[in-house]
């Protein structure tokens, strides 16, 4: 399957914090074709384990399969639906969305907004805050309650489009990005020879407190850990300094969140190789799989490479898909000299 | 029938650059009527004549064109800056799938991440001058060869059928366009006693202007203008009108900013729904502005505005209930075929 493809089929598969079943069981699939063994967790959390020539190691990566959303919170006269927030929203983004509810049958619905028509004047300064959105089926109030109920997952209506280039723009790019490189990295992984052995994980509830990553890295226990997702990717009105490159390759994070040394030999590796990458810089613990990875039961010494995205939890999430072929190719490479590395400097 | 309105709401045509509409509508309803032409401006011209003597002539408008956006600018890095046409709220704007010029261009208008804003800047809507419209263009070059300064946008929407409700874009005024479409597409024993001229105007939504040469044009004794109006029976505050209600029958309106509707006319279409047991309900706010108003002063027109109620116009998406826009069919049907004897 095309890379692009999959990039289709991850970012359109429903899966916000908690109900993760859907796009879980799409990357077990994927997985399976990839790894030795491939399973789904009782929390959702998609495990994928390629077996080393040694197995002397774990290396984990791991990517979250959350994305945000809404939950039905309650139903109004008329059949208007009220909706809570799963993970962090810009109110502004809202209004006039398509969005889609996962009840006992799809039921798509917009946010509502108010034509010019009918404003007041003074309207148009004003954001209309999330507890006074609402979403609108059309349906009748009868209809919407026999087919929905409270707590129903509601997601943006999804279409991932190919634009100029290699940008790709959808909604839940945040992380589905992330998930493309441990696939992307799997596929060139078996081209070569790696001695440890590779555990390629989906997280879930990672908006919500990364909480995924905590539960996965306890169980495996890992003696390295890679955290890949998405960071700021370059946009007018946002300083340089807080956003990355699109199409200048994976970012590398520093930072107290990750070991030093291994960022340095993952970023020398990619000099070696001539892989284009950028550096992040994040000066506290972040809000990636790696803040809680890191101090996962014995502790984890942690890397993390990100996919700039423009956009971040807007529902046109902008990428280059070269950065994540770019990342996908220096994990690869730094999967089969993991073993090396980490005698050299962790020890 | 919501086939055609299926087709017409997916079709692209921002003010002043109808064409792909155009085209559509001279397809659809050309082997209906008995000659179709343009103007300079693009309004396009149906005649459908009638065998009876003396019958009245009657201007049926719809006007193509729809609300979007005009790319005004390319910045350095490839982001295109655009101005709205037309009555667009720039606060719908934000985080929107767009479609640019005809060979239709993929493009996104983004924001600022929430986790990078200060504490309060959620609070404030982004302006205009805030916003871009981003292609993947990598730099001014390689995005000014895909959209030249001037091309068109409208939302990427796409129609949708849910049980008793469609969604889609455009509904003002594709809404009023297939209705007068299937009009025009009688049946063959089917012949309505008035003369008719039915214009689809071009650009309505920046200022009546398409319709402004009509009543010179054709010289017509009544005007009837098709719309797709504001329905606002959703949660707002309780004093404020709900202007139209779905699901109440298709609207007449008294009179809005440009025109008041001819007592006439409207008593001949609440009447006809009275006897064909249709539903119908009057439009209670008077914003807003139809082609009517800068035809019925032009000679002295009779006019009147039939609606179809749809809830968030000029918005990427708006919701019709497929029984009104049945109804708005039948009552001007009905009203157009009985229009001699009551008047």
């Amino acid at each position: 399957m095309k890379t692009e493809d999959m990039l289709k089929a991850l970012t359109e598969a429903p899966g916000i914090s908690g109900s993760e079943e859907d796009v879980a069981h799409l990357l077990r699939n994927y997985f399976a074709r990839l790894t030795d063994e491939a399973f789904i967790d009782k929390f959702n959390n998609v495990i994928g384990i390629k077996k080393g020539t040694s197995s002397a190691g774990k290396v984990m990566m791991a990517a979250h399969i959350d994305q945000i959303g809404f939950l039905v919170h309650t139903f109004e006269e008329g059949g208007f639906i009220r909706i809570a927030p799963i993970g962090g929203h810009d109110p502004r983004v809202l209004p006039g969305q398509s969005v889609i509810i996962y009840g006992k049958e799809i039921i798509r619905g917009v946010i509502g907004t108010t034509p010019p028509h009918l404003q007041k004047s003074g309207d148009t300064g004003k954001v209309t805050a999330l507890e006074e959105l609402y979403v609108d089926t059309g349906l009748k109030e009868e209809d919407v309650k026999t087919r929905l109920q409270i707590g129903d997952p509601v997601l943006f209506d999804n279409v991932c489009t190919r634009m100029a280039g290699d940008y790709y723009s959808a909604a839940a790019m945040d992380n589905r990005a992330g998930v493309l490189v441990l696939l992307e990295t799997l596929r060139i992984l078996k081209g070569l020879k790696h001695q440890w052995d590779v555990y390629m994980v989906g997280t879930v509830q990672e908006e919500v407190g990364t909480r995924g990553g905590a539960l996965t890295a306890y169980e495996i226990k890992p003696d390295v850990g890679i955290a890949i997702d998405v960071t700021f990717g370059d946009f007018p009105g946002i300083p340089d300094r807080q956003t990355s490159k699109l199409g200048g390759g994976g970012a590398v994070a520093v930072g107290p969140n990750f070991h030093p040394k291994l960022t340095e030999r993952m970023i020398a590796l990619a000099r070696d190789w001539e892989i284009p990458f950028q550096k992040e810089f994040n000066p506290r613990p972040g809000g990636t799989d790696a803040v809680s990875m890191q101090i996962a039961a014995r502790g984890v010494p942690m890397v993390q490479v990100s996919i700039p995205l423009r956009y971040m939890h807007t529902t046109v999430e902008t990428l280059d898909l070269q950065d994540i072929r770019r990342a996908g190719r220096l994990l690869a490479l730094f999967a089969a000299h993991i073993d090396e590395i980490h005698g050299e400097v962790v020890g | 029938m919501i086939h055609v309105l299926e087709k017409f709401s997916n079709a692209i045509g921002v003010s002043g650059n109808e064409d792909e509409i155009r085209a559509l509508i001279e397809e659809t309803i050309k082997d209906h009527v008995e000659s179709v032409s343009v103007d300079f401006m693009g309004n396009l011209y149906a005649v459908k004549p009638t065998k009876a003597k003396n019958a009245p002539h009657v201007l049926l408008v719809a006007h193509m064109d729809e609300v979007g956006l005009m790319v005004t600018g390319t910045e350095s890095n490839g982001l295109l800056r655009f101005s709205p046409v037309g009555g667009v709220d720039s606060r719908l704007l934000v985080s929107k799938r767009i479609l640019l010029g005809k060979e239709r261009v993929p493009g996104v208008i983004g924001a600022k991440p929430i986790h990078l804003q200060d504490r309060n800047e959620w609070k404030s809507p982004l302006p205009l001058s805030a916003l871009y419209i981003d292609i993947g263009a990598s730099d001014e070059k390689e995005a000014s060869a895909k959209v030249p300064l001037g091309t068109f946008g409208t939302f990427q929407t796409v129609f949708e059928s849910q049980r008793d409700v469609v969604l889609g874009k455009a509904f003002d005024d594709r809404a009023g366009c297939s209705l007068l479409a299937e009009l025009l597409m009688t049946e063959n024993d089917e012949e309505y006693p008035v003369h008719i001229t039915a214009v689809f105007t071009v650009q309505e939504e920046v200022g009546l202007r398409g319709a402004s040469i009509l009543a010179e044009r054709v010289r017509p004794d009544y005007c009837i203008a098709f719309e797709g109006t504001t329905a606002g029976d959703v949660p707002r505050g309780v004093s404020e009108s709900p202007s139209t209600e779905m699901r109440k029958g298709p609207a007449l309106s008294f009179m809005d900013r440009t025109a008041i509707g001819s007592d006439k006319l409207i008593n001949h279409f609440s009447q006809t729904a009275k006897i064909k047991n249709i539903p119908y309900q009057y439009k209670k706010t008077v914003s807003g502005g139809t082609d009517i108003g800068v035809i019925h002063i032009k000679g002295g027109i009779p006019s009147m505005v039939l609606s179809v109620p749809v809830r968030y116009i000029h918005a990427p998406k708006g919701i019709l209930a497929v029984e009104d826009y049945k109804n708005a069919i039948r009552l001007a049907k009905e009203a157009l075929m009985n229009f001699k004897e009551v008047l």
